[in-house]
C-alpha cells in the first residue's frame, strides 16, 4: 500500500518474532531481550499508525504514549535485569527450573 | 455543613492516587519512617474513599481532569459505582494487610515492603479510576512491577523463580494490551472507554485487538490455561504480599476486561465468550481438585484462588445469552473473594509463624493455641465455600439464579460440584487444625494484631452476606454494566 503500512506490518512483524523468540529460547537473557523486541514492534506500530491518522502533522497521541511505552520499558528492563542477576547469583544458572513449586 | 462543603470540593479520586504515590516516594528516602508513612497513608485512604463515595452517592459518577487538563492528551479519572466498590475493597484489604505488616516484617524487611507496597496501591487506586485504556495500561504496568519486586523481595531461591515467571508472564500480558491500545486507537482515533464503545464497529481491527486485550488479560488474571505463574508466586511471597496479589491484583485485570467486554466488545456476536466460560468452568474443578492435592497450605490457598478466579468467567457466556444479572454476580464474589482469601493468607501466615512450616499433616491442635486464626480460617473459609450468610454465598447464589433463569444447568452443575470441592479443602486444613501433631514441636509465638487482622477480614467477608441490598445499590451507580455506558 504505502511506506506507513509497510511500517505498521513491519511492528506487527517483530512482535510475531518476538513471540516466537520468547517461547523457544529457554534462557532468561534471550526471554528479556525478546520483550524489548516486542515492545519496539508495538512502538513501531504507533509511530507508523499516528502518521496515517492525520493528514500533514502526524497526530502527537500516539507518539506521547510510545514515550510513555519506552519510560515503562525500561523501567521493566531493568527490574528483569536485576532479577535476573539474583537469580543467577542464587542458582548458578541463567535458565528457570522447569518445576520448583513442591 | 461547611464540613461537608469541604468535603465535596476535595477531588477525592486525585488524592487516591497522589497519598500512596507521595509516601512510596518519602518512604524510600526515609527508610526509617517508611513504615509510618505507610500506616498512616492506609488510614487516610479509608477516608479518601469514603470522601469519595460521600461524592458520588450525592451526585452520582464523577469524572475529574487532572490539572484541567481533558482528553485527548490530559488525564481524566472516572468514578462510578463499579471503581468505587472495587476502591472501597482496595481500601479495607489494605488497611487489615498495612496493621498485619507492621508486625510481619522485621526492620530491614519493612524498608523494603513499604515503598513497594505504596507504589502498589496507588496503581491499584490509578487503575479502578482510569477511563482512558492508555491510562489502564501504564497503572497495569505500574502494578506489576511493583508485585513482581514485592514476590522477590524475600530474596530466596524460590521467591526469586516465582518473580521471575510472574515477571515474564506480567511482561507478556501488558505488551499484549498495549498492542490491542495501539489497535483500537488506530481504528476508531479515541482512547476513551465510552467514546470507543459509541464508535466501534465490528471489522477486522476490533477482532484483533479484542484477541489482544483478552488474551493478556487472562495472563494477569490467571485464568486456566495461563495460570501456571500464579501457585510459584502466590506461595514464595511473603504472607501480606500474597493476601494482596490474591485478593487485589488479579482482580484488577479482571476488572479491565470487565469494562472492555461490558462496552467495547459488549456488542459484538462472538464464540469467545463461550470459551471463556468453558476455562471458567475448567478451572472451578481442575484448581479445585489441585487444592486439594497439597500438602502445603500456602500451595493449597493458592490453587483455591485459580478455582475462584474461574467462578468470575461463568458471567461471560451468560451476560452473552441475555443474563446482564450475572456481571453484578461475579464483581460480587470478586469483592466477597478479595476479603475472604486476603484473611485466609494473613491466617496462614500466622500459622507459619506459629508453627514454623505450613506442612498440613503436621499441625499441631491449633484451635486450641491460635483461637483467633483458627477462627479466621473458619470464617473466610465459609464465605469461600459460598455457605450462607457469608459474602461468597450471595455471589454464587446470584450466579446460580442467572444460570438458573437460563437453564445452564452445566453452569449450575460447575457452581455446585465447585462449592463441594472448596468445603472439601477448607475442612481438610480445619480438621487437621484440631488434630495433635505426632510429636512435640517448638513454637513460636504470634502478635496479637497480626491475628486480629485475619479476623477482621474473615468477619469482614461474612458482613459482605448482610449487605447484598446497599452493595447492588452501589454497583448501580453510574450503570457501569448497561451496555451503552453514560461515561464522561
Amino acid at each position: 500500500m504505502n511506506a506507513v503500512f509497510l511500517y505498521a506490518l513491519a511492528g506487527v512483524g517483530l512482535v510475531g518474532l518476538a513471540l516466537h523468540a520468547l517461547i523457544v529460547h529457554a534462557s532468561l537473557l534471550r526471554k528479556i531481550l525478546a520483550f524489548n523486541f516486542m515492545g519496539s514492534g508495538v512502538f513501531l506500530t504507533m509511530v507508523a499508525l499516528a502518521r496515517r491518522a492525520g493528514g500533514e502533522h502526524p497526530d502527537a497521541v500516539p507518539q506521547a504514549m510510545v514515550i510513555t511505552g519506552i519510560v515503562v520499558a525500561v523501567a521493566a528492563t531493568a527490574l528483569a535485569l536485576n532479577l535476573m542477576l539474583e537469580l543467577g547469583a542464587t542458582t548458578r544458572d541463567d535458565v528457570l527450573p522447569d518445576d520448583d513449586r513442591a | 455543613m461547611a464540613m461537608a462543603a469541604w468535603s465535596l470540593d476535595m477531588p477525592w479520586s486525585a488524592v487516591l492516587i497522589m497519598l500512596p504515590l507521595a509516601a512510596a516516594m518519602l518512604g524510600f528516602v526515609f527508610p526509617g519512617r517508611a513504615k509510618v508513612l505507610g500506616l498512616a497513608t492506609s488510614v487516610l485512604v479509608v477516608f479518601a474513599v469514603v470522601g469519595l463515595g460521600y461524592r458520588i452517592y450525592l451526585h452520582g459518577a464523577l469524572q475529574h481532569s487532572i490539572g484541567g487538563w481533558g482528553a485527548p492528551l490530559g488525564i481524566e479519572l472516572y468514578a462510578d459505582g463499579l471503581s468505587l466498590a472495587m476502591l472501597a475493597i482496595t481500601a479495607l484489604l489494605g488497611l487489615a494487610v498495612s496493621v498485619y505488616s507492621t508486625a510481619y516484617f522485621d526492620r530491614r524487611q519493612a524498608t523494603r515492603f513499604w515503598p513497594l507496597w505504596m507504589f502498589l496501591l496507588a496503581a491499584l487506586n490509578a487503575l479502578f479510576l482510569s477511563a482512558d485504556i492508555f491510562n489502564l495500561y501504564v497503572t497495569l504496568e505500574l502494578m506489576g512491577l511493583s508485585a513482581v519486586a514485592l514476590v522477590a523481595q524475600a530474596g530466596y531461591r524460590e521467591a526469586l523463580t516465582g518473580a521471575m515467571r510472574y515477571l515474564l508472564a506480567a511482561l507478556l500480558g501488558s505488551l499484549l494490551y498495549l498492542l490491542g491500545v495501539a489497535l483500537l486507537y488506530q481504528g476508531f482515533g479515541t482512547l476513551d472507554l465510552a467514546m470507543l464503545e459509541a464508535r466501534v464497529t465490528p471489522v477486522p481491527v476490533v477482532w484483533a485487538a479484542l484477541g489482544a486485550v483478552t488474551v493478556g488479560m487472562l495472563l494477569k488474571t490467571a485464568l486456566f490455561p495461563l495460570h501456571f505463574w500464579l501457585p510459584s508466586a502466590h506461595t514464595a511471597a511473603p504472607s501480606p504480599v500474597s493476601a494482596l496479589l490474591s485478593g487485589l491484583v488479579v482482580k484488577a485485570s479482571f476488572y479491565i476486561l470487565v469494562r472492555y467486554w461490558v462496552g467495547v466488545f459488549g456488542d459484538l456476536d462472538t464464540a469467545v465468550d463461550t470459551m471463556l466460560g468453558l476455562l471458567g468452568a475448567i478451572a472451578v474443578v481442575w484448581g479445585s481438585l489441585q487444592a486439594l492435592r497439597q500438602q502445603r497450605l500456602k500451595l493449597l490457598v493458592a490453587y483455591s484462588t485459580v478455582a475462584q478466579i474461574g467462578y468470575l468467567f461463568l458471567a461471560f457466556p451468560l451476560v452473552a445469552a441475555g443474563a446482564t444479572m450475572a456481571w453484578q454476580a461475579v464483581v460480587y464474589l470478586a469483592l466477597s473473594h478479595a476479603l475472604a482469601k486476603g484473611g485466609l493468607f494473613l491466617a496462614v501466615g500466622n500459622l507459619q509463624r506459629f508453627e514454623g512450616h505450613d506442612r498440613i499433616l503436621d499441625f499441631d491442635r491449633v484451635v486450641q493455641r491460635l483461637p483467633l486464626t483458627a477462627g479466621a480460617i473458619a470464617l473466610a473459609g465459609a464465605s469461600i465455600m459460598g455457605l450462607p450468610p457469608s459474602g461468597g454465598f450471595i455471589g454464587k447464589w446470584l450466579l446460580l439464579e442467572a444460570a438458573l433463569l437460563q437453564q445452564r444447568w452445566d453452569l449450575v452443575m460447575v457452581i455446585l460440584l465447585g462449592g463441594l470441592l472448596a468445603a472439601a479443602y477448607i475442612f481438610k486444613i480445619l480438621g487437621y487444625a484440631f488434630t495433635p501433631a505426632s510429636g512435640p514441636q517448638p513454637t513460636h509465638s504470634v502478635p496479637r494484631r497480626m491475628e486480629w487482622a485475619a479476623l477482621s477480614l474473615g468477619f469482614a467477608a461474612v458482613v459482605m452476606g448482610f449487605l447484598a441490598m446497599p452493595v447492588l445499590i452501589l454497583l448501580g451507580i453510574g450503570a457501569p454494566f448497561d451496555s451503552g455506558w453514560s461515561g464522561p
